[in-house]
């Protein structure tokens, strides 16, 4: 397996202790991204386009030619971990709501497993996840007599909406205990249920409270997708690997590994921007 | 009083862990009275209101309201009965941000009682109009004053047509000002002939509108009688001294 060690350090979703951060909307912890760490990052390019410019041997075209021939390469290799990055991110929340939910029942056994699901998930490295799913799952299975593929991708979206899954499921259950405990009795005082009050009068509040921690998630999921490529999947970072190994020419690594991580910053940057200013709008005022 | 009374309370008891809160509450309300309880923070009162509409459980006791036995209530169904008889009004008003006015006050009657919508409709708007917020049935409670949120949160309680209201220091979030507009509302309420169980601070009300009024004090009542007794010649060193303290 290709640079796995290399991989596994540099990535920041591995950073257990950052991910810890995000624990529920009221840490306020995100990925940072500011105006001037963008402009770091497009000097750093310019800069390492600079470097392997004055390091190619002569013969060879030019660094911004050669990266504007694989472009079409990384950018489908992009699509794909923006595509993977949805779908893991709609699985996880599907799947976290409920879990989120159990968190808060009344029933202890369920309430108890589903908060040790929750921390299972959320505290486990993501690649380890990613692993069990590559090799626990099936790669087809049949239904009905329909053999149906089950993809490596496939497997990898799993594995990606497990810790998904654990932190939606956080931010369900402080959202809702977040709610003043007086709106539940005003609700029961006008004899509304349980499933009711939830449904009707709580969540409805909770979800304005959930939505700049989700979008911190899926930040986080999205800059996580290129874990994907230590399972080989044919995502970014596998394919602008593959264009490096065709070119065979090592002053490459920086500009074309800058590339990648610049089209991150661009994706994720609004996402967070948009998050700062929904917490703002939504800042509970003390 | 010659007839049964409709709220029938016995020797109820209860405590939070090792704190006895009420230690053996005992008294009846007939139907269309009102009455006040009074008493220092700490005695009780609140917890007292909480458990006669079953938001909170008596260890000991019995309460009697209409044809709930509440002392026996194990069920949420059971509860939910109870709740739609007896209704509250809470110091902190509690509306419903994300709902208008309107909304607030039509939620329960359409979700739990489900009753017909135009209905209820134009029961909330003559609801408004009776605590006086004719035009305020878009405004969100964030819009609206302390004194306004509260007068919607004893409409949104009136929807439901509750054979009692339990009202808990409903004024004490409040300014000066604006305490008298919600007495006033729930004034004509005790006019109307509604039952009413107000724990207030607000001795000149309690004394005006209150038929009965009780001292409680420690988790047991002092003292109780009409309110002309109470306030000028109450019988017990503790009700004396705390009457002193705050008139």
């Amino acid at each position: 397996m290709r640079g796995l060690n290399q991989i596994a350090t540099d990535l920041p979703v591995l950073n257990t202790a950052a991910l810890n951060r995000i624990q529920t909307f009221a840490g306020g912890a995100r990925l940072t991204l500011t105006p001037a760490l963008g402009l770091l990052l497009i000097a750093c390019f310019a800069a390492s386009i600079g470097v392997a410019q004055a390091q190619a041997a002569s013969g060879h075209p030019s660094v911004l030619a050669t990266l504007w021939k694989w472009m079409p390469l990384i950018l489908k290799g992009f699509v794909f971990n923006i595509a993977i990055s949805f779908l893991a991110m709609a699985i996880g929340t599907f799947f976290g709501m409920f879990l989120g939910l159990a968190q808060i029942s009344l029933f202890r056994p369920v309430r108890k497993g589903a908060w040790f699901a929750t921390h299972f998930f959320r505290n486990a490295p993501w690649l380890v996840l990613l692993f069990y799913c590559m090799f626990l799952l099936p790669f087809k299975f049949t239904l009905f007599g329909v053999t149906i593929p089950f993809p490596d991708w496939m497997k990898a979206t799993l594995g990606l909406s497990l810790p998904v899954m654990a932190n939606v499921s956080e931010i369900v259950r402080g959202a809702i205990q977040s709610i003043p405990t007086g709106q539940w009795e005003s609700a029961y005082s006008l004899a509304f249920n349980r499933r009711q009050t939830l449904w009707m009068i709580i969540l409805p509040q909770g979800v304005k409270r959930m939505l700049p921690p989700w979008m911190n998630v899926y930040c986080i999921l999205a800059v996580g997708t290129v874990l994907a490529s230590v399972v080989g999947v044919q995502e970014v970072m596998t394919l602008t690997g593959d264009a490096l190994s065709a070119e065979n020419r090592p002053e490459l690594l920086m500009p074309f590994y800058g590339f990648v991580l610049l089209l991150f910053f661009a994706y994720c940057y609004p996402i967070a921007r948009w998050t700062v200013a929904m917490e703002r709008k939504y800042a509970v005022k003390i | 009083m010659s007839k049964e009374p409709y709220i029938s309370v016995k020797d109820i008891h209860k405590s939070f862990g090792k704190a006895e809160v009420l230690k053996g509450i005992s008294f009846d309300i007939a139907k269309g009275e009102a009455v006040c309880i009074i008493g220092p923070s700490g005695s009780g009162k609140s917890t007292l209101l909480r458990c006669l509409n079953g938001l909170a459980e008596i260890d000991r006791g019995t309460i009697r309201i209409g044809t709930h036995n509440v002392h026996e209530i194990k069920t949420d169904q059971q509860k939910i009965a109870l709740r739609k008889d007896v209704s509250m009004v809470f110091q902190q008003y509690n509306l419903f941000p994300h709902k208008t006015a309107l909304e607030n006050i039509m939620m329960a009657p359409i979700h739990v009682l489900k009753q017909d919508k135009q209905e209820v409709e134009a029961r909330a708007l003559a609801l408004l109009k009776k605590v006086r917020l004719d035009g305020k049935e878009k405004h969100y409670p964030g819009e609206l004053s302390g004194g306004q949120q509260q007068r919607v949160a004893i409409a949104r309680s009136l929807a439901m047509r509750p054979s009692v209201m339990l009202f808990d220091e409903v004024t004490s979030a409040l300014d000066p000002e604006t305490v008298k507009e919600v007495l006033v509302t729930i004034r004509e309420l005790v006019d109307d002939g509604l039952t009413c169980v107000l724990v207030t601070h607000e001795m000149g009300f309690a004394r005006e509108v209150a038929e009965h009024v009780y001292f409680t004090d420690q988790g047991v009542i002092v003292e109780h009688g009409k309110p002309a007794e109470i306030f000028s010649n109450p019988r017990e060193a503790r009700t004396k001294a705390f009457l002193d303290q705050i008139l």
